[in-house]
């Protein structure tokens, strides 16, 4: 006798709004903040550790790239368009954006348990095993399990921990430790990192780190089913195909 | 109506009610204290106007960055600076005895100075560092007469604004807000490590402005207007900055 299998589609909601608004005004300020900076750097591409550094000192590296200005020396005989005007601009207008959507963010966070419900890893896996057994299926290209259908496994939810509450923190206090004016108020936020130049070098590094956090989120997105996460990412719900007999 | 749609509608409507009344009260500060530079129109005004009024509430009265002797910049580097007019040259000369600085706008009493004339007033020195919008920087020891000590001989009238100042060449000219024009550490400078300020630092006379960007720090400085209504100058942007694309507030 032939079973007939019912399949009934369930929404259940993956995002809250205030996740899925914020997630798309970080996007949009982060995507601004890397092109306007990568623009600011061609007009310096050469970095120092300390306080101080210009083209009279020895640099710490400098990237293989022309330059948008004259006085700085580099391998080219070529002079960029110098661009920084907009570009810084937009670079502080979209660090708004983004550091009022992570207070908006960090506040419902906090409020609503999203922190705790959905990033903190289950206390069962702190454990060195439990992340390795997430990366072995990773690497066998197994499909999630039920558990994880409707959340994040505690690769997943590490990794959003870092950049949420380190990459990004530290990324703005090393654009702060870059202000005159800000500066000026707290020195210290300048000198513990080493100095002005140190704060520049490392906001290099941590704006790359969160380049290829972006890079490796959206490949996983587009593994994992690009319409289903999208779908999920701006409308809130997600389809759930579940069998029923 | 379900508890979770009336839960909603309540937080949204506190949400936005508290939103009107924060608009409103921000609107009234920023008229009130002056928090809206003069660039603050265009699509990156909201951004500017935010930078600006948080420093003016937050860090309007703290002093610069200092740092030690020892911190000096072996290698200062002077940027390049357009070549020198003819005025400049005949000044230079001349040893610049007879560059003037010229104070006039809404003061009680119009006059000029002469480097000697602003060396016999109180002198301060100040290790700071100059920070280029392009990156790089450097510290040096500058000494110079406060422009606050400036404005005091010249008697600013109570309801200046802004101090506008400009280069011999007139073309290039900045503005500051009177929180930076009074500050201590807003310098007319004359000396820079214990010797005269070199001409492509910015002698003989720079006015140092050390809680904003290098481009601030304008060299060559001939001539101050203090006013109470920047708009009336050039394109009413604040500074020949934002005419070029650059932000007229670069305290960041």
């Amino acid at each position: 006798m032939p079973v007939t299998v019912e399949v009934q589609k369930r929404k259940t909601l993956r995002h809250s709004g205030v996740v899925r608004v914020t997630h798309w005004l970080t996007f949009i300020s982060f995507a601004a903040l890397l092109v306007t900076g990568a623009e600011i750097v061609v007009s310096h591409p050469r970095f120092y550790w300390g306080e101080v550094g210009n083209v009279n000192t020895h640099p710490l590296f400098t990237l293989p790239i022309p330059a948008s200005r004259t006085t700085v020396p580099t391998a080219y005989h070529f002079v960029m368009p110098d661009q920084n005007g907009w570009s810084r601009y937009l670079h502080f207008q979209s660090a708004w954006v983004l550091v009022l959507a992570a207070l908006v963010y960090g506040m419902a966070g906090l409020w609503s348990g999203h922190f705790r419900r959905d990033l903190i890893p289950d206390r069962r896996d702190w454990t060195w095993r439990a992340y390795w057994a997430r990366t072995a299926r990773y690497l066998r290209r197994q499909p999630p399990d039920r558990a994880e259908a409707g959340s994040y496994n505690v690769l997943q939810r590490t990794t959003y921990l870092v950049v949420i509450f380190v990459l990004f923190p530290l990324v703005i206090w090393t654009g702060l430790a870059m202000s005159p004016s800000f500066t000026a108020a707290f020195p210290l936020t300048a000198a513990v990192l080493g100095g002005r130049q140190s704060a520049r070098t490392i906001h290099f590094f941590l704006s790359g780190l969160l380049l290829l956090f972006l890079i490796v989120h959206v490949t996983m997105t587009a593994l994992s089913g690009f319409r289903s996460r999208m779908r999920a990412m701006l409308t809130g719900y997600t389809e759930d195909p579940e069998e029923r007999p | 109506m379900n508890s979770i749609s009336r839960r909603k509608l309540i937080y949204g409507g506190v949400a936005a009610a508290a939103g009107v009344a924060g608009l409103a009260t921000a609107d009234r500060l920023a008229k009130r204290y002056g928090l809206i530079p003069p660039d603050s129109g265009g699509i990156y005004g909201p951004g500017e106007t935010l930078t600006y009024a948080c420093q003016r509430l937050l860090t309007a009265h703290t002093p610069a960055r200092e740092f030690p002797r020892s911190m000096i910049s072996q290698k200062p580097f002077a940027n390049e600076v357009a070549p020198p007019n003819e005025e400049f040259k005949r000044l230079q000369a001349d040893g610049f005895k007879d560059w003037r600085l010229v104070v006039e706008g809404t003061v009680a009493r119009p006059m000029g100075f002469s480097l000697a004339d602003l060396k016999s007033m109180p002198v301060h020195s100040q290790i700071t560092e100059v920070a280029c919008e392009e990156g790089w920087s450097y510290v040096a020891e500058w000494i110079g007469t406060p422009l606050s000590e400036v404005l005091r001989e010249a008697g600013a009238l109570p309801q200046s604004r802004y101090v506008v100042y400009y280069a011999i060449e007139k073309d290039l000219w900045e503005s500051i807000d009177m929180a930076d024009a009074l500050h201590p550490y807003t310098l007319l400078t004359t000396g820079m490590n214990d010797g005269d300020l070199p001409v492509p630092f910015g002698g003989p006379l720079r006015l140092r402005v050390p809680r904003q960007l290098g481009y601030k720090s304008l060299k060559y400085v001939t001539h101050i207007t203090v006013t109470d209504n920047i708009k009336r100058f050039g394109k009413g942007l604040g500074s020949v900055d934002p005419e070029y694309g650059y932000s007229w507030y670069a305290g960041i």
